[in-house]
């Protein structure tokens, strides 16, 4: 039954009970959607703050600086680095979502991953750092404070995800491996998108 | 294969100490407690503020302990607590906690320890804000709205310590409200009992669920603004902040936008007042037809005037923005937007109404207070034509016209519906009932009390007074007559406000001293009145888990002797 | 039954309340009649929505009390009645929303012939001025702003020496001029708000706002404040003077002009403001005519 023709449902016509299954039987685990509740929070989240990125990219010149107040930021190997950490990272995690065959290599791939995205974080920090002694720190330009406020937010997500990584580690689930590797590629996703963002502009 | 609440599978884990049960507790319905106490002790602490308000503005120059500064303290954080911390966290911490799982016919909710945390998070968050209370230069005064530039350069209250106070609570807020909101959006899609299906749920559910879901979508945009006026302030960014003066002084901020934070927190702001009205009205929808023995009138239209209502609470924000100085066209498309929210809301109107007409009204005090919602409501939400429509807004933005209408949309029809619906859940709650005479005295006091306090407020408007003045002045377009009338608002307000003691008493006194309520006195049809025990036990069902099948509206039905056939009942 | 009472009398009450209530709309003193017609179009439509639906509500809570005996109706929904609803609840929606944006339409667009002003504000003062003889006014901002340079006016901008600066709280305007006011923050936002005129816009550090409307009555009027700006918010006031144009005139030749601030200034002063113009070598965007 289609979401519209549910919603289109004359309840009061059709009383009773049999013909429907139990829940259990059919539903997707709990987990599973509130995870991907959670995912549009985190589209919403994220596209808020590029929208803003771009209004205020495009505003210095309505705003008539003439030089443009906006000065982008240059690319230093590290952010290539880090995206390619984040990358094996997400191939980790992935091994370990399909792997059938054998637990010790779930295991390993799941430890990998977790390792790579902390790893990943390190080198965030390390790349905040070369930014700042380079004169790029946070209050000097509007480009710089997005990038920051960006980083952050995508840092902290990932943060959480190491949280759960934890969990799975203290507790292995094939199906909760499947949605730490859901997430763990959702974040590569956007990470890409906002690499992207900030390279180009 | 799934193995959590929803299966019934793994069993839930009962707590053996009293900490267990009471103060670490993953029951949703204690959790629900916790956040109903909370939120109504903080929101007393916004009516006394909005005491002093009322005490400056009706007797300006008899309060010396109140300055300027104070009075902008008061408004500002009566406006955030009253809107956020006690009818958001009230309505969907509160009510949805406690009745999504039992009407749904789910055990608990999905995530119970997420749950709980929810709660001490949301905790939290108010002794945060509770804090800049004591702060030095006191809390923010730059009104709930938190504009940008003001909120944090010198001249306005709280605008070192306070605001940053006042952001972190808001962000500690959104974190627990995102948990919170996951839970209630996700045990109605996977929780739901066998036969309970979307179009079987009471109207109450679906308030609260699309408001959940607008909530994940809207808080996000209150988070971003805060993080960035945080850094603003602390870090010398310049998200919101042009070049400026401050007290004569340069500042070392170049090229923000203030409007961009206008953007912004509306985008929160529009489907906030929503995600706190549509609660409202799908648990009015429940009293009326609970209490008229009738089913609520063309169910689905009210089903989907809900789920039409949030989408496009998502596309109005800027109505609150038309004087503010951006595009002008977008006046055009906002305008537009807004009128067409209206047809929605006025079909749940008319559907209301509806529902009294041919119905069979027992005129107990919920029904009381759904009626006195439905006055209120209409004439707020016709106030309501007047702002959204963009050239009328000119003249009377920023006036008390807008003070009078929000508050009888937000202030007074919500509070209403909380009022009818604790008086109406009591029962199951506590397993006691309530004093009728008490509680009829309350209505009466309350409900013509808080329409004499806000109807002559949309005059003074029209007239011309701005709101968020600490004093009028001498003022010349302003008669004599308008400082009567702040005096009589006052008085009246001071009245409503001593008035709510009959409801504190009357519900502490209940639950000691109540009579013993039966499990279902009202003769209600949706499952929350059908558990095995009243008040409710952990794991709310009992042995097995009940099977729905009917919708939860089946009152009156032709051909049948009682006058209301349960949920849970079997078709004979 | 009593609450049946209770509602028609307080639509009673609302209907005489409104018709004997002394707080309603100032005399107008400007072209924005359409404002006032647009709101009177949704007081009228909205008048009759509050009154016929509480009394249809009233008189449904007395026919449809319980008495013994009497049971509902049972009637899950009634297709073709919310669409006819639906219907004409558009009907009247489109019939507020119609004029509102007749009239915002003339709102954005400013006449050709008006005349500008510009009102700055600032924490917790209003200041103004006007273009004088060339018509244009020089750019500014914030950067420029010196102790003898208040209005930020840029130095370099051969527009600006002709402006004329009033700097009490006091402006006039003449008669049935349309005049575009132009709007600039030196700090936080603030709001221009007479409400003889209707007219109101937000004053917005960083950029350039704007209104337009034609005094038509002469007289004096207050301003007011309207956006939240701090603790003196309720003290931002300033006056508007309306009068005939000869009176105007003869008022603005009274006034004092940037380039007689600059001729009287100390040369300290002088190279005070020159400097502030030396970190932008492009004239900053300042004004909008």
């Amino acid at each position: 039954m289609s979401l519209l023709s549910r919603l289109a449902e004359k309840s009061w016509l059709t009383p009773g009970a049999e013909g429907f299954d139990e829940p259990a039987d059919y539903r997707p685990a709990a987990v599973a959607v509130g995870l991907y509740v959670y995912f549009a929070v985190m589209a919403i989240i994220f596209s808020l703050t590029v929208a803003a990125y771009l209004m205020r990219m495009g505003l210095h010149e309505a705003l008539g600086h003439g030089a443009g107040d906006w000065r982008p930021m240059p690319e230093p190997a590290l952010l290539w680095v880090n995206s390619f950490i984040l990358l094996l990272s997400g191939i980790a995690w992935e091994v370990a979502r399909r792997g059938v065959s054998r637990p010790d290599r779930i295991r390993i791939a799941v430890i990998a991953g977790g390792l790579l995205g902390i790893a990943f974080l390190l080198g965030q920090v390390m790349l905040w750092r070369h930014y700042d002694a380079a004169g790029y720190y946070l209050s000097a330009n509007p480009a710089n404070a997005f990038f920051y406020l960006l980083t952050a937010i995508h840092g902290l997500h990932l943060i959480g995800g190491l949280a759960a990584w934890l969990r799975v580690l203290a507790r292995p689930r094939l199906s909760s491996i499947r949605l730490c590797a859901l997430y763990w590629h959702s974040l590569l996703f956007i990470w890409v998108l906002l690499a992207g963002l900030l390279l180009s502009t | 294969m799934a193995t959590t609440i929803a299966d019934d599978l793994r069993p839930l884990h009962h707590p053996k100490t009293w900490i267990g049960k009471y103060v670490w507790s993953q029951d949703h319905k204690v959790i629900a407690i916790q956040y109903g106490v909370t939120a109504i002790g903080i929101g007393l602490v916004a009516l006394v503020l909005s005491a002093l308000m009322r005490l400056q503005l009706g007797f300006p120059g008899m309060f010396p302990s109140i300055q300027p500064e104070n009075y902008l303290q008061y408004v500002s954080m009566h406006g955030m607590i009253m809107v956020v911390y006690l009818l958001t966290a009230l309505l969907l911490g509160g009510f949805g906690n406690y009745l999504i799982p039992l009407m749904v016919g789910a055990r608990d909710m999905v995530f119970p320890f997420v749950n709980m945390l929810s709660y001490w998070v949301y905790l939290l968050s108010v002794l945060v804000l509770v804090a800049s209370f004591f702060v030095p230069g006191g809390p923010t005064g730059a009104g709930w709205t938190l504009y940008p530039p003001q909120a944090i350069t010198e001249g306005t209250p709280g605008q070192e310590w306070g605001i940053l106070l006042m952001l972190a609570s808001l962000a500690i807020f959104i974190i627990a409200f995102t948990m919170g909101g996951l839970n209630y959006v996700t045990t109605v899609l996977q929780a739901r009992t066998k036969g309970m299906t979307l179009m079987r749920m009471p109207c109450s559910v679906w308030g609260i669920f699309v408001a959940s879901i607008m909530g994940l979508l809207a808080f996000p945009a209150l988070f971003v603004a805060a993080v960035m006026m945080m850094l603003d302030h602390v870090a010398g960014t310049s998200f919101f902040m042009p070049a400026l003066l401050s007290m004569g002084q340069p500042l070392d901020h170049e090229g923000g936008s203030p409007i961009l934070f206008q953007h912004l927190f509306w985008f929160f702001g529009h489907p906030e007042v929503y995600i706190v009205a549509l609660p409202a009205f799908g648990i009015v929808s429940d009293l009326i037809s609970v209490h008229a023995r009738k089913n609520i009138f063309g169910y689905r239209m009210m089903v989907w005037a809900i789920v039409i209502i949030g989408a496009l609470s998502f596309v109005v924000w800027a109505h609150h923005m038309y004087v503010s100085g951006m595009n002008p066209y977008f006046g055009f498309f906002f305008a537009t937007s807004t009128l067409i929210i209206a047809i929605p809301t006025a079909i749940k109107v008319y559907n209301w109404l509806l529902t009294l007409w041919r119905g069979d009204i027992h005129l107990r005090v919920p029904m009381l207070f759904a009626i006195a919602f439905l006055f209120t409501f209409i004439h707020g939400g016709l106030t309501g034509l007047f702002l959204g429509n963009v050239s009328v807004d000119v003249p009377l933005s920023d006036t008390f016209f807008v003070v009078g209408h929000f508050h009888m949309v937000m202030g007074v029809s919500p509070i209403l519906v909380i009022f009818g619906a604790i008086y109406h859940w009591y029962p199951k709650i506590t397993g006691r009932m309530w004093n009728n005479v008490l509680a009829q005295a309350h209505f009466w006091i309350t409900f013509l009390g808080v329409y004499a306090i806000y109807l002559p407020m949309h005059y003074l408007g029209v007239l011309g007074v701005p709101r968020r003045y600490y004093a009028l002045g001498e003022t010349a377009f302003i008669p004599q007559s308008a400082h009567v009338a702040n005096e009589v608002i006052t008085v009246a307000a001071l009245i409503v406000f001593v008035a709510q003691g009959l409801f504190f008493y009357n519900m502490i006194w209940s639950l000691f001293r109540g009579p013993k309520a039966g499990p279902n006195p009202w003769g209600a049809a949706s499952l929350e009145w059908q558990t095995p025990d009243t008040p409710p036990k952990h794991g709310n069902w009992g042995a097995k888990l009940p099977t729905v099948y009917r919708w939860a509206y089946d009152y009156s039905v032709p051909g049948h002797a009682r006058d209301f056939i349960a949920q849970d009942e079997a078709p004979s | 039954m009593p609450v049946a009472i209770a509602i028609a009398l307080l639509v009673l009450g609302s209907v005489i309340f409104h018709l004997a209530s002394p707080w309603w709309l100032t005399p107008l003193a400007s072209n924005w009649g359409s404002l006032d017609d647009a709101l009177h179009i949704t007081l009228w439509i909205c008048a009759v929505a509050f009154v016929v639906l509480n009394l249809f509500m009233a008189w449904a809570i007395w026919r449809y009390r319980h008495r013994p005996g009497h049971r509902a109706h049972y009637e899950p929904e009634n297709a073709s009645l919310e669409k006819r609803l639906t219907f004409w609840t558009a009907i009247g929606i489109a019939g507020m929303l119609a004029p509102g944006l007749i009239a915002w339409s003339q709102y954005v667009n400013v006449p050709k012939e008006a005349a500008i002003v510009e009102a700055t504000g600032q924490q917790w003062t209003w200041s103004f001025r006007f273009p004088g003889p060339d018509g244009v006014l020089g750019t500014a901002a914030v950067e420029h702003i010196t102790p003898d340079n208040s209005f930020g006016i840029n130095p370099l901008d051969p527009f600006g020496r002709d402006d004329i600066l009033i700097e009490t709280n006091e402006l006039h305007l003449a008669l049935n001029q349309p005049v575009k006011m132009v709007l600039r923050s030196k700090d936080v936002l603030h709001d221009f708000y007479v409400p003889q005129f209707r007219a109101k816009m937000d004053l917005v550090p960083g950029i350039v706002t704007y209104f337009w409307m034609t005094p038509t009555k002469a007289g004096t009027y207050e301003i007011l404040c309207a956006e939240l700006c701090g603790v003196g918010h309720h003290e931002m006031r300033g006056t508007v003077v309306v009068e005939p144009q000869e009176a105007f005139d003869a008022w603005l030749a009274d006034q004092i002009s940037f380039g007689q601030i600059m001729a009287q200034a100390s040369p300290a002063s002088i190279s005070a403001i020159l400097a502030s113009a030396d970190s932008c070598a492009t004239p900053t965007r300042g004004s909008l005519n």
